[in-house]
């Protein structure tokens, strides 16, 4: 699905990320993880073809990125950015209707299986109540949702999120975990963006670590999320513990006394 | 439900089609000299003819001459205000804001105070419009170029405040211009600068102008609903965005550029009438740009009416009434605005 090659990314010059060669196959469902600016949206955005790579190749289902006309990319991949600022009245109904424009190159209104779709995707995000108001009036985690639900109304193989689980309440926290994990083991490919690591080890198969420095582990969950990887990578002694059959993430007391910049970044 | 929209957007259009041919109808009637009911069928052909003969019949052409002209810059100005708001995401951007007004206001203003000619006048507000579109190009270039996967396009801040400024340095020229110019000469040029649709009559570029501009847009609706939803996300969804910012910013200097030479800088429309139209039809540009585009064109015959009867045979400037009219209507949904959303 997404193959990349040497990837390089920097940001004013500091390297993000230096030749990440990652492969994402269809069913798979990625995480992820790394400190505040270590690059993660800007891979996600790279990947979704918002920027171009800094050195290095990014291919989609086999097919170089500058290569793709935009509308059939559109059809390949979704991409929810981190926060959108509304400026205009939309209904939320409308929002989610739009996620379909990649599929009416030719026609000017859109057809009724488009509304079945625009409203199938409110429902699974439980937001179909909302499908007249305006999205300006709607809170954080309900607007989250209604993106969410555009993004599933785009149907397309792979999805890109960056932090969906970005204000939504715990429920809905889970709900949106599974049903991406639903969407994965359906055929989809899955990246995402999150802090929470008890959520992505529930909910991905496989995770990227972005220490934030130009280096990066990647692979299936139980080889990257490990308690002396994630410390590293996040700058904070991290503990996995055993509950029944499940893992949980702590942070651990700190050694030294608690600091807001990591002791690395300091000189 | 699905067929809603499009039913809305035509039954929308039509309404405001036949809104237009009343303004029309009442602009040709309307005036000092009031041209009888028994006479209109006859006048009315000898006009159609082509060869106006008789008190009515010139009457109606130098009436609905004015009111023609007047639609069309009306037209093109809500035109470009919507154009305007889609492209800085900025529901209360006017066309105006870039400084194409300002631009012309110079071109024109020196025009007036060396007393040339008014085709001269119009060649000089022409001049600066397209002068100021070029050099704000120019300077914001990175802003709205770029092509695909360029580092970021559509953060219209530069694009803005280059504007603004720009703007602010014309209205400084202005300013030296109306200081030094000669005291028989600044009647004409304050009028300029209100806005003043006295002496236009028939004219075709600003129709060929508007006509091409809306059905351009209206090819590229949808893409705008895109864009003004998602700004340079939109790219996610197969949307060209640096093309479509470049249409947007191309199309909306030519119409205001052929509104400020046919009617000066007449304030209001550009921002009162797309504003007004988002709040009454929504804000799908689908039915959006026909309906500002028509009802923009309406406004203006209407105000332009008001501007010559109300006292007559004294002459009103039209951007004043447009501005007395449309701070009040303004202000009212700002208002309603402020209390929905609380």
């Amino acid at each position: 699905m997404i193959l990349t090659q040497a990837l390089t990314l920097r940001a004013d010059g500091r390297p993000l990320v230096e030749r990440l060669d990652w492969r994402v196959n269809a069913g798979e469902s990625w995480c992820v993880i790394g400190p505040n600016g270590a690059g993660k949206s800007t891979l996600l955005r790279t990947v979704a073809g918002l920027r171009a790579p800094d050195g290095g190749s990014v291919a989609l289902a086999g097919k170089p990125l500058q290569d793709w006309p935009l509308p059939a990319l559109a059809r390949e991949r979704a991409y929810l950015a981190q926060s959108r600022g509304d400026a205009f009245a939309y209904r939320v109904i409308e929002t989610v209707l739009m996620a379909r424009h990649p599929y009416h190159a030719d026609c000017y209104w859109e057809g009724s299986d488009d509304h079945a779709a625009a409203e199938a995707a409110l429902r699974t995000l439980d937001v179909l109540h909302l499908a007249e108001r305006d999205v300006r009036t709607l809170s954080g985690g309900e607007r989250q949702r209604v993106a969410i639900a555009a993004l599933l109304a785009q149907d397309t193989p792979l999805l890109l999120l960056d932090e969906p689980a970005n204000a939504l309440d715990l429920a809905h926290q889970v709900a949106v975990t599974e049903l991406m994990a639903g969407l994965c083991r359906a055929g989809k490919a899955v990246v995402s963006v999150g802090h929470d690591l008890n959520l992505a080890w529930s909910g991905a198969t496989h995770a990227l670590l972005l220490n934030g420095d130009g280096s990066w582990h990647a692979g299936a969950t139980q080889q990257v999320m490990r308690p002396e990887l994630l410390s590293a990578c996040l700058g904070h002694p991290i503990v996995a513990i055993a509950h029944g059959a499940r893992t949980v993430f702590l942070p651990d007391a700190p050694a030294a006394p608690a600091t807001l910049s990591p002791a690395r970044n300091l000189p | 439900m699905p067929a809603a929209l499009k039913t809305r957007q035509r039954a929308t259009v039509a309404l405001l089609a036949v809104l237009s041919l009343l303004v029309f109808a009442g602009a040709g009637l309307a005036g000092s000299v009031p041209v009888p009911l028994d006479e209109l069928p006859q006048a009315v052909a000898s006009l159609l003819a082509g060869a106006p003969d008789g008190m009515s019949a010139t009457l109606l052409d130098l009436r609905l001459g004015r009111a023609s002209s007047a639609f069309a810059t009306g037209a093109a100005l809500a035109l470009a205000g919507v154009m305007m708001q889609a492209l800085v995401r900025n529901p209360l951007a006017d066309p105006y804001v870039l400084g194409v007004s300002a631009g012309a206001a110079v071109g024109a203003l020196a025009a007036l105070m060396f007393g040339a000619a008014l085709w001269m006048v119009d060649l000089g507000a022409l001049a600066g419009a397209v002068g100021i579109s070029l050099l704000l190009y120019l300077l914001a270039r990175r802003d709205l170029a770029g092509g695909r996967g360029a580092a970021r396009t559509g953060e219209s801040g530069v694009l803005l405040l280059t504007g603004v400024v720009l703007a602010s340095a014309c209205m400084a020229l202005v300013t030296l211009m109306l200081s030094v110019a000669p005291e028989s000469r600044l009647r004409g040029m304050v009028f300029w600068m209100i806005g003043d649709l006295a002496g236009s009559s028939w004219r075709l570029l600003p129709w060929i102008v508007l006509c091409g501009a809306v059905l351009l847009a209206l090819r590229r609706a949808r893409a705008l609903n895109v864009m003004a939803l998602h700004a340079d996300a939109a790219v996610a969804l197969g949307i060209d965005v640096a093309a479509l910012r470049r249409f947007l910013f191309l199309c909306s200097g030519l119409l205001t550029a052929c509104a400020v030479t046919s009617g000066g800088s007449i304030g209001f429309v550009g921002l009162v009438v797309p504003h007004a139209c988002r709040y009454a039809f929504g804000p799908d540009h689908r039915i959006l740009l026909p309906a500002a585009t028509l009802v923009g064109g309406s406004f203006l015959v209407f105000a332009d009416t008001l501007a010559r009867t109300v006292l007559a045979p004294q002459q009103l400037p039209v951007g004043v009434l447009t501005s007395l009219i449309g701070v009040p209507v303004f202000l009212f949904q700002l208002h309603q605005l402020h209390l929905r959303r609380r």
